[in-house]
């Protein structure tokens, strides 16, 4: 009873089958039938413009020529926290990403990057890092396992055109904590439907903009014991008179608008969209702004964030660190170094670069002069600054109370352990603050404290 | 034994083979290695992961009941069983009834079923991410948010929906009975149709009213229905992700976080991936309560039935 063509066409079920299998489980890997090392590299983000990824089709471009054995495949990549685990998790990753300062040394300390140590060396600039930037890179064991680029400190970005709706002069932004509530009260009374000031509250940056206003208090949210023991202290006094300045604006000014639940990219979209006058932002942020959100730069102004006088205030900072991805082979790792060095870190140093860099964000009407931090020393910063200074798309006046007021603001970096879980669980204190009047503040941060030390506790087992 | 193997033909490879059994197999083989690599082979690596801890990159380790012990001491996961609890109990009293009220009622018109049909259904034809994005910004607690703004036609002051802790939960049930009543809607009409009509007919003659018919004919007639979509109902409330990942992402201040969010915050919210153990042995933990709950519920209701 069976025909052969019933047989004939199970058979192929099958093959189609299995080959399709086969699909799923083989890797990029090295790829490729000729001899050339081949390389994945992620430096845009998705929904980047027309005109910016044929610009960066032009760097590959000239990458390739100056090195010919190496080929270059750019893709577009986003890092966030959660699909950043999902992909590693899944070896999907490309070879070169980036990942941000909190998580780099981690990272390298799980076995989870590429040591690129020898070849970090063979780079011009190996030698010109500052010891402290360099270290978000470095393991334990004192390997290099990555480079760090576009630095920046939290900031103060706020609308200038709802400014001077609501009869506030743009610029002269609010320079204490105190003028913020001032200003974002102006504001909600004279443009109505508008947050005059407002934070992230969720997936894990509503702890990361509260760590923020806390260290600009001269809070910490972690303490290094000299014995290297991590103590969780968010149930600290600067964090409580943070949340209580979060708490006079919100139920006694009603200033802070009707959303309490934004992630980094909501915010950034509500702003844009002239729902928020004011927020806490990475310096950097215009650069999303314009490249995700089409923001006019010409309304932007951003200035430092406030701090609390007293040693011990203190900006929170972050970064990018370019790592390679861990199951490379050392030719590959080698060419990623390569391309790293000639993207990220050339045009810092070398005036051609620089500039050729700078002509192509602006003909792709990206960001030329968005404010970040020195990567190596600030003579250097500034004479990139003046490189790039005829390109320059974002007005000056709009960007000098933050060029202006960084360099004399103390640098203060992330909590050092469990930092996206004490986040995590300080977005809900934020979220209880600003959504419920009588939020028990005391019994939250405890709270927080218990849980985070936990994790810490668990590590040393 | 014996007469049974003397009336059937003895089976040797060879009959199978003769009576396809091996183009059976043959055919069956694709939707089998389908099954057991996308299937079955997660399910019982998530098993062996809920008793290691690992990063997925470095060799993993085995760590007993660890994982397990871990979600216990959460106070997150007492939060999250208490707000799956509450999602299922408000998503019950509203969710359950009212698409077996729409279903007696559509099934009573005589003009515009169809109209009324698809209205019901249309819900369900919307991508969900879609829906709920739009119901995001119907939520808007601003007074222009479009339900603040038709509360304030009849004098009602706006409400904060999803930005406050009380009215966040009620607000995700609400959303998630309407994007999913329509498809019960559709299967309580199909079983009313197979009422028997001579039954409705006997009742008019006995002199019912129409409560009366629905309480006597019709509910006893979809008690069967009833009973399954009940358990569907449960475990489905039970697994409720979309919702609090879209909405709130579990704020304000845990008020939405559930079991399923929770899993994924284990294993996803920390970009360092710790957690993959502690999200399996969740994941575990609650497959195996809906299991047990769904032998419970069929052992009891089965007995009701026979009744």
């Amino acid at each position: 009873m069976k025909s052969p063509g019933k047989v004939l066409l199970a058979g192929a079920a099958v093959v189609a089958t299995v080959g399709a299998l086969a699909g799923c489980s083989s890797g990029s890997g090295g790829g490729g039938g000729d001899s050339k090392i081949h390389l994945v590299v992620a430096p845009v983000l998705p929904g980047a413009t027309a005109d910016a990824l044929k610009a960066l089709a032009e760097r590959v471009k000239e990458f390739e020529k100056a090195n010919p054995d190496i080929d270059v495949k750019a893709i577009e990549y986003q890092w966030t926290g959660t699909t950043f685990a999902a992909e590693l998790a899944g070896g999907t990753l490309p070879d070169v990403f980036n990942v941000p300062f909190t998580d780099s040394k981690a990272l390298a300390n799980n076995g989870q990057l590429a040591d690129i140590t020898a070849d970090f060396k063979k780079t011009s600039t190996a030698d010109k890092w500052n010891k402290n930037v360099l270290n978000v890179a470095t393991g334990d064991n004192g390997k290099i396992y990555g480079i760090p680029w576009g630095p920046y400190a939290m900031a103060l970005s706020y609308n200038r055109e709802i400014f001077q709706k609501a009869g506030l002069d743009p610029d002269k932004p609010p320079t204490t904590l105190d003028e913020i509530r001032q200003d974002a009260k102006t504001i909600a009374e004279k443009v109505p439907g508008v947050a005059g000031y407002m934070q992230m509250t969720k997936d894990n940056t509503g702890g990361w903009n509260l760590t923020t206003l806390t260290q600009s208090l001269g809070g910490r949210m972690e303490r290094v014991g000299s014995d290297g023991k991590v103590t969780v202290t968010a149930d600290n006094a600067q964090t409580k008179q943070g949340l209580e300045w979060l708490k006079s604006m919100r139920w006694e000014d009603d200033s802070m608008g009707s959303n309490f639940l934004f992630d980094w990219s909501g915010i950034n979209q509500a702003f844009a969209s002239g729902q928020v006058a004011m927020y806490m932002s990475g310096s950097d942020v215009i650069g999303s702004l314009m490249q995700a959100n089409g923001f006019d730069q010409t309304k932007y102004g951003v200035t430092t964030y406030p701090l609390a006088s007293g040693s011990d205030a203190g900006i929170l900072s972050g970064g990018n660190v370019d790592v390679v991805n861990v199951k490379d082979s050392p030719e590959q790792i080698a060419a990623a170094v390569k391309w790293i060095d000639f993207y990220r870190t050339q045009p810092t140093v070398d005036k051609d670069a620089a500039v050729k860099n700078a002509q192509t964000l602006k003909a792709g009407n990206q960001a030329v002069n968005a404010p970040t931090l020195p990567v190596f020393d600030k003579a250097t910063w500034q004479q990139n600054q003046e490189w790039i200074k005829p390109y320059a798309n974002i007005p000056a006046a709009n960007i000098a109370p933050f060029n202006t007021g960084i360099f004399s603001q103390q640098i203060v970096p992330e909590p050092p352990r469990h930092t996206q879980d004490l986040y995590n669980a300080l977005d809900g204190v934020v979220q209880a603050v600003l959504t419920d009047r009588n939020a028990d503040v005391d019994a939250l941060l405890k709270g927080v404290d218990a849980k985070v030390q936990a994790l810490i506790d668990a590590d040393g087992k | 034994m014996t007469t049974a193997a003397s009336r059937t033909p003895r089976r040797t490879p060879l009959t199978w083979v003769r009576r396809g059994g091996l183009s059976t197999l043959v055919f069956l083989l694709p939707m089998l290695i389908v099954f057991g690599v996308f299937s079955w082979t997660p399910i019982v690596e998530s098993v062996v992961m809920s008793f290691q801890h690992t990063n997925l990159v470095t060799t993993p380790e085995f760590v007993g009941w660890a994982n397990f012990a871990a979600v216990l001491a959460d106070p997150t996961f007492w939060i999250a069983v208490r707000n799956t609890a509450y999602f299922a109990v408000l998503a019950l009293i509203f969710g359950y009834p009212l698409p077996l009220i729409a279903a007696v009622l559509l099934s009573e018109t005589r003009r515009m079923r169809g109209v009324y049909s698809v209205l019901a259904y249309l819900p369900v034809i919307i991508l969900p991410v879609v829906a709920v994005l739009l119901w995001k910004v119907f939520y808007d607690a601003s007074p222009n948010g479009v339900f603040n703004t038709i509360l304030g036609w009849f004098g009602i002051p706006p409400q904060p929906w999803i930005q406050d802790a009380t009215t966040a939960m009620p607000s995700l049930v609400l959303q998630a009975t309407w994007a999913g009543a329509g498809a019960t809607v559709i299967i309580y009409l199909a079983a009313l149709r197979s009422v028997p009509p001579e039954l409705y007919d006997a009742a008019e003659v006995d002199g019912a009213s129409i409560w009366q018919k629905v309480w006597h004919v019709t509910l006893p007639q979809l008690r069967g229905i009833l009973f399954i979509t009940l358990i569907l109902q449960i475990t489905a409330t039970a697994q409720v992700f979309l919702q609090p990942f879209l909405f709130t992402g579990g704020g304000p201040n845990n008020a939405t976080t559930t079991i399923l969010l929770l899993i994924y915050q284990y294993a996803f919210q920390n970009s360092l991936g710790g957690a993959y153990g502690k999200a399996t042995a969740l994941s575990l933990m609650l497959a195996v309560f809906l299991a047990v709950l769904s032998i419970v519920y069929f052992r009891i209701t089965r007995r009701w039935s026979t009744e």
